[in-house]
């Protein structure tokens, strides 16, 4: 079946549910540190982006350097390196440039987390669709956060906090759960990342760089152990026939 | 910080979130034929969730014991493959009660 609007519309819910709550504890904190109140707004509006927003907030309230912004968001940025080119793969080979250049901005890492795991080829018009709601949730959230922070209660803000890490889970167990290679590549991250909580000296390196470097580490050693399948062939040629359908 | 400087801030963390995200989309359209290579990207997104969720779900809300029961409610309904959403409300609700019970017996506030 073709992936349509509404198919994205709808696997963007849960992005959207975790993105309210996560987005409300974003406006607020930007309100209590004293940051103009459009600013967080036009974040959620222009940036889009979870982790680099929390650290602007601290770098505009510790007045930082433009230099010192821009080596902080790149940083935290280079996982989206990776996420991006892993999704260049899994886009229809024709889709042109303007539209990737559309996609590119809500490829955010949740966004890319429910894309990965579809099965059918993905098409612009589901991107759409889950970039949308995604990016509805999160403007709303932080609009809701700026105006006032008793609009979501600390018991709901506190438990709608799990809703994206619970929406991993459902994405990462049930491949895994089928295939050996990932479930090594699954281990392997999640021990070296407990690693990085636990051992001092490791705990100290931001969380931009302990997940660039999990990902690079278990992918690596399960891409020499077990290199690809030929199947993945097919797969590719499915995405050409569906795109000339719909040039159609 | 004056309004000039927020503004040419956020421009910046702009430009350094979509640059990342957008040049590998434009300019990676060929297929990885390598092996190697085309496994390491099938497995990397694995590996960076990964990363993401452990162990910092345990810690995502007010209490770890909750963090857990919720953790472990997505992971059931995970594994039963009921989808993302069922996946994220029920983590959500249990949470929730777990820390209505907690703040029954006053672990928590």
């Amino acid at each position: 079946m073709r992936l349509r609007f509404k198919d994205g519309f709808k696997d963007g819910i849960p992005i959207a549910l975790g993105y309210i709550s996560v987005a409300v504890a974003f406006g607020i904190l930007a309100a209590d540190n004293g940051l103009p109140l459009w600013s967080p707004l036009l974040m959620s509006f222009a940036v889009f982006t979870g982790t680099g927003q929390f650290a602007g907030v601290h770098l505009i309230s510790s007045h930082a350097g433009l230099a010192e912004v821009a080596f902080s968001l790149l940083v935290i940025n280079i996982r989206s390196i990776l996420m991006s080119v892993s999704l260049a793969q899994k886009l229809p080979k024709e889709m042109s440039v303007p539209r990737r250049m559309a996609v590119a901005f809500g490829n955010t890492d949740e966004v890319f987390g429910v894309c990965i795991q579809k099965r059918e080829p993905l098409t612009f018009s589901y991107l759409i669709g889950i970039i949308l709601i995604s990016y509805l949730g999160w403007n709303f959230g932080t609009a809701l956060g700026v105006l006032s922070s008793a609009a979501l209660p600390l018991p709901i803000r506190s438990a709608m906090g799990i809703a994206l890490y619970a929406m991993f889970i459902a994405i990462i167990l049930p491949p895994v759960s089928e295939s050996r290679p990932l479930a090594i590549v699954v281990a392997i991250s999640g021990l070296v990342s407990v690693l990085f909580r636990v051992v001092p000296f490791l705990a100290t390196i931001g969380s931009g760089w302990k997940i660039t470097i999990c990902g690079i580490l278990a992918a690596g050693v399960c891409a020499v152990l077990f290199p690809e399948m030929p199947e993945k062939r097919e797969e590719g040629e499915k995405n050409d026939v569906n795109m000339k359908e719909d040039a159609t | 910080m004056n309004d000039a400087q927020v503004l040419l801030t956020v421009f910046v963390m702009g430009i350094c979130t979509y640059l990342p995200r957008m040049l590998p989309l434009v300019f990676l359209r060929k297929k990885i034929e390598n092996p190697h290579v085309s496994a390491f990207l099938t497995y990397l997104p694995y590996g960076i969730l990964t990363a993401m969720v452990i162990p910092d779900i345990f810690f995502s809300t007010a209490s770890p014991i909750s963090g857990i029961a919720g953790a472990a409610a997505a992971f059931f309904l995970a594994f039963k493959k009921k989808g993302l959403l069922p996946a994220a409300v029920a983590a959500v609700v249990t949470v929730f009660l777990v820390e209505r019970l907690l703040g029954m017996i006053g672990w928590i506030s």
